[in-house]
């Protein structure tokens, strides 16, 4: 495979394209899918194949447009009308504007809003315009050009420098330089080396991840290849949850035409580059998220973290030196080389360069997927994009970083998103969770909730967080009931600290995050579970009413006058 | 023919400091082993001597400076001019406080217990002081497994240390014991949380009773005077075997 | 060492697939959960005898086998029933009132996540967050994912299958 016949290939396939004058892309993505998306398209093709309109329009399934909640969505090419809320009966008259060349009000979505005005899109540029099952089509949109190009012109040295200058910081949580952790594992001596793509996407309130996997799946496999060209690593492993069956699907999928093209496997691109790519099947443990418990699993043991030093990139996978990388760090590769590093540099803001894909979701009027460059304010993300709160509720706070990161309150929503701010107010970037809550969430039942996770996602193998955690919700739980006192509150503080700072991983150093930063910013409702025993919110049931001698007590003690 | 000294792979010696006392020592050689070598006590208990360290219980968590993280003794490595801090009035408080979630989560009654008085855990209390315990006791109903013909497993006293589990599988070859489910219901096990006396695997070698650092697992029928356990044989074996080849 | 030949528990022919997956992984140790997501899509759970025959075949030790099957959430020993009702209590579905659909469904069935109802029709399950915020709050009905549901709606699709199930009955008996 050479430049030239990637090209011929992208001909090959515009042309096929143009032999229909209109496309009719149908999202295929698990929300729309769930909405019936499938039977849509059924009635689409069956109402085309009536008029006989065949030879000048096709159906095509598509990935996702982000617009989750307003599924299923359908984009009418190459016009870009968008519409949502598309039922089976509604297949009639989407056809007949084809003729009429009039837009069907009624289920058109406008995208001159902010929701896709305000947005930025690198990582999901190609989703939802491209077939996910047709690999020509992806090449069509430029795609594994980067790849070819890179083997064909460049160095791995040459790949590794684009990634560095680009400032790329991983996508997954913690925000650790990938150019740094690349340029670790290229320089690790080994026989072997192994390129991990991590899409054990656990956060609850999070499915960026799965959207590019089901959307892009090319994108997924052409940033490994990449990765693995750079560190020289032969074989790619890609730890999928089982929960996601039709993004394990549509990588099997597309695994087997990079095969086919001699994009995956032995010599590519007549180099002495070879890298195979297997899947693996995540089974349910949060844990499996932590560089070292994904590797425990992969090698068929519990995912149990182990203490670094050392770290993957020197010992990793059977010892070897190991990239791990999760799916958007990788999506963002292919566009990096493609394009520069500078380039990519160029957007963001601080240390935090590029865009960031958002899951934005609670309660929202647009709940969905977004991406939008780094620096944005969350204020911009929560009332332009997202539309603001529906049923003139009052906004509270924003969650991000799911169980490993916090509550943001009304009064930071000026803060602009980048790893280095949202850190300084309590919180994480995380791998993209965004979840609005209005006064009708509850901050202690926030807490516990998030709580109640990390205790049953802790592995068991270090004291603090197999047995903090526990803790540390029997004593939200009493709070949340009204059964608490202040010292209780004292000694949840104290395990805060205790278990942040002792645990073995990841999962148990950010466990107490979401209690801590929201004792930080609302304390006033913690105070009013246990001294008054109300649940400001109305969400949490007191096991018995409070009693005026408990109060003054009580208040006495915190000196709440 | 005589050995000739190892070349470019031999580890290096280097020198640090652990509690301002200037130490030097091997780099394959854990900051728990320097620590012990130069008689700076660091409290433990998933650690001994001869297994291989997993850095669960946290007991030896160490200051190092330049490392935003505590980091655990046993399997930390020494580098050239390291500065590690053993005790801190921070330490100690995390330390008593690993103690007391251990006294929380399982049901140990010293009064009652076999191994009062040569117990790892009641030790590691007193020498850290833990004196009470402010958590909630979660006073779950575990099982004691008598099967076996001459030893007990009592999981009330259980701490979840895995030594029984490594020692099994390290230094034995049987694997017998593992450990099941996680986080907070996570259970030691023989084979498939089957009965210990009808384990198929089970040689019989007894070393897990002489790991275990409490009275979880000891000989049937041996009273608490009788029930001292010898586990130096475990760190001797392992070197005999690497000297053996 | 690999076993000559794989000798399955008994004639069942879905031990194929599990010694499919097996081959295909070179039966090393390291293929023990691909091999368990096997048996479990087969047989629907991993019962003794099957984690008994891959622990064998794979050289991997029953205590581990019985470690790493009860570590992961996704794999289950016990049988689940005719249909399974996975309730998400991912966050943006936990604040939009996945507690409540859960609350009714518990109430309704009188069992806990995890538990079969005592007709063996249906089996509750809790899922951490199956990525479908989108559509907050969603329930997955056999393998279906359906979402913005409340909790009449949710108890509707269960008894929908009581439903059909009684009149299947009443079909043949008529």
């Amino acid at each position: 495979m050479l430049l030239d016949d990637l090209h011929g290939i992208a001909k090959r396939e515009r042309a096929e394209q143009a032999r229909h004058e209109q496309h009719i892309v149908v999202c295929t993505g698990t929300a729309c899918a769930s909405a019936r998306s499938a039977e849509v398209q059924a009635a689409l093709e069956g109402g085309i194949k009536v008029r006989g309109l065949e030879k000048r329009c096709a159906v095509t399934p598509g990935g996702c447009r982000g617009l989750c909640a307003a599924g299923p969505l359908v984009t009418v090419q190459p016009q870009g009308t968008l519409y949502q809320g598309v039922h089976p009966e509604d297949a009639e008259a989407i056809i007949e504007s084809l003729e009429t060349g009039a837009v069907v009000e009624r289920l058109h979505c406008h995208t001159d809003t902010p929701f896709f005005t305000r947005q930025q899109k690198v990582v999901l540029e190609q989703s939802g315009l491209l077939n996910p099952d047709r690999v020509e089509d992806y090449i069509a949109h430029g795609g594994y050009e980067a790849l070819v190009h890179a083997l064909t012109e460049m160095t791995p040295a040459q790949v590794l420098e684009e990634v560095v200058r680009s400032g790329l910081r991983g996508r997954g949580g913690g925000g650790y330089p990938t150019g740094l952790k690349w340029s670790t594992v290229a320089k690790a001596i080994s026989d072997q080396k192994y390129v991990i793509c991590n899409g054990d996407e656990g956060d609850p309130g999070a499915f960026m991840d799965r959207s590019v996997m089901e959307s892009n799946p090319h994108r997924v496999l052409e940033g490994m290849l990449l990765a693995g060209y750079a560190v020289g690593a032969s074989v790619g492993f890609i730890y999928v949850r089982a929960e996601y069956p039709l993004a394990v699907k549509r990588l099997e999928a597309a695994i087997k035409q990079a095969k086919k093209l001699g994009l995956l496997g032995a010599n590519i691109c007549n180099t002495p580059f070879s890298f195979e790519i297997e899947i693996r099947l995540g089974a349910g443990a949060f844990v499996c998220g932590e560089e070292t418990a994904l590797i425990a699993s992969i090698e068929g043991e519990r995912g149990q973290p182990r203490p670094r030093p050392p770290y993957p990139a020197e010992s990793g996978l059977w010892g070897k030196p190991t990239l791990i990388n999760n799916v958007e760090t990788l999506a963002n590769v292919p566009p990096i080389l493609q394009r520069g590093g500078d380039w990519y540099a160029r957007i963001g803001m601080d240390k935090s360069k590029g865009t960031k894909v958002f899951a934005l979701t609670g309660r929202i009027v647009h709940t969905g997927l977004i991406e939008v460059p780094m620096g944005i304010t969350l204020r911009e993300i929560v009332y332009e994009i997202g539309g603001g709160i529906p049923d003139g509720k009052q906004f509270k706070a924003v969650q991000t970083g799911g169980p490993s990161g916090g509550c943001i309150p009304a009064d930071q929503l000026d803060l602009p998103v980048t790893y280095e701010s949202l850190a300084s107010v309590g919180s994480i970037m995380g791998s993209g969770g965004m979840i609005v809550m209005d006064e009708t969430s509850c901050m202690v039942d926030v807490a516990k909730y998030f709580m109640e996770f990390s205790m049953a996602e802790s592995c068991g193998k270090c004291v603090p967080c197999r047995v903090g955690t526990a803790q540390m919700y029997q004593l939200l739980d009493r709070i949340s009931k009204g059964e608490a006192t202040l010292d209780d509150l004292a000694l949840l503080e104290d395990l805060c600290d205790m278990v942040k700072h002792t645990s073995l991983c990841g999962l148990g150093q950010s466990a107490p995050n979401p209690v801590i930063s929201t004792l930080k910013y609302f304390r006033d409702e913690y105070l009013a579970h246990i001294v008054e025993r109300r649940c400001p919110a109305g969400v949490c049931k007191m096991s018995s009413p409070a009693h005026n001698g408990h109060v003054s007590e009580l208040a006495h003690k915190e000196g709440v006058r | 023919m005589k050995a000739t000294p190892k070349s470019i792979n031999a580890p290096r010696v280097v020198t640090l400091k652990i509690n301002g006392q200037d130490i030097s020592g091997r780099e394959d050689e854990s900051i728990l082993d320097l620590a012990r070598e130069n008689n700076i006590f660091i409290p433990t208990l998933c650690h001994l001597d001869g297994l291989t360290d997993i850095g669960a219980c946290r007991l030896c968590l160490v200051e190092v400076q330049g490392m935003n993280k505590l980091q655990p003794a046993c399997v930390l490595r020494p580098s050239e001019g390291m500065e590690v801090n053993t005790d801190s009035p921070r330490l100690q408080r995390y330390r008593r406080m690993v103690i007391e979630m251990l006294f929380a989560e399982g049901n140990h009654m010293c009064s009652v217990c076999v191994s009062n008085g040569h117990c790892d855990l009641q030790a590691a209390a007193q020498i850290l002081g833990m004196d009470h315990v402010r958590l909630d006791y979660f006073s779950k109903p575990r099982t004691l497994d008598g099967s076996h013909p001459r030893f007990v497993f009592d999981e009330n006293r259980c701490i979840l240390c895995t030594r029984c589990v490594r020692v099994c599988a390290e230094v034995e070859g049987a694997f017998t014991w593992g450990v099941m489910g996680r986080g907070i219901d996570s259970r030691v096990i023989t084979d498939m949380d089957e009965r210990w006396g009808e384990s198929t695997t089970c040689t019989g070698c007894s070393k897990c009773v002489a790991v275990c650092p409490t009275g979880a697992i000891v000989d049937k029928g041996k009273g608490a005077s009788e029930m001292v356990k010898h586990r130096e044989f475990v760190a001797m074996l392992r070197e005999q075997r690497e000297r053996e080849g | 060492m690999q076993p000559k030949k794989l000798t399955p528990p008994n004639d069942d022919k879905r031990w194929r697939l599990v010694g499919a997956t097996m081959r295909k992984h070179g039966f090393l140790p390291s293929a023990l959960i691909e091999t368990l997501h096997t048996v479990q899509e087969a047989f629907g759970y991993l019962d003794d005898q099957s984690l008994r025959w891959v622990a064998l075949n794979l050289r991997v030790p029953l205590s581990r086998v019985y470690g790493v099957a009860t570590f992961y959430n996704y794999f289950t020993l016990k049988p689940q029933g005719e249909h399974t009702c996975v309730v998400c209590l991912g966050t943006a579905c936990y604040i939009k009132g996945a507690p409540d659909i859960l609350e009714a469904i518990q109430a309704q069935e009188d069992i806990k996540p995890g538990e079969t109802s005592a007709d063996k029709k249906v089996s509750l399950l809790i899922a951490r967050c199956i990525g479908a915020c989108g559509l907050a709050p969603a329930v997955v009905y056999d393998g279906e994912v359906v979402g913005k549901l409340g909790p009449e709606q949710a108890l509707a699709r269960i008894n929908a299958w009581r439903a059909n199930k009684a009149e299947e009955v009443a079909h043949a008996a008529g």
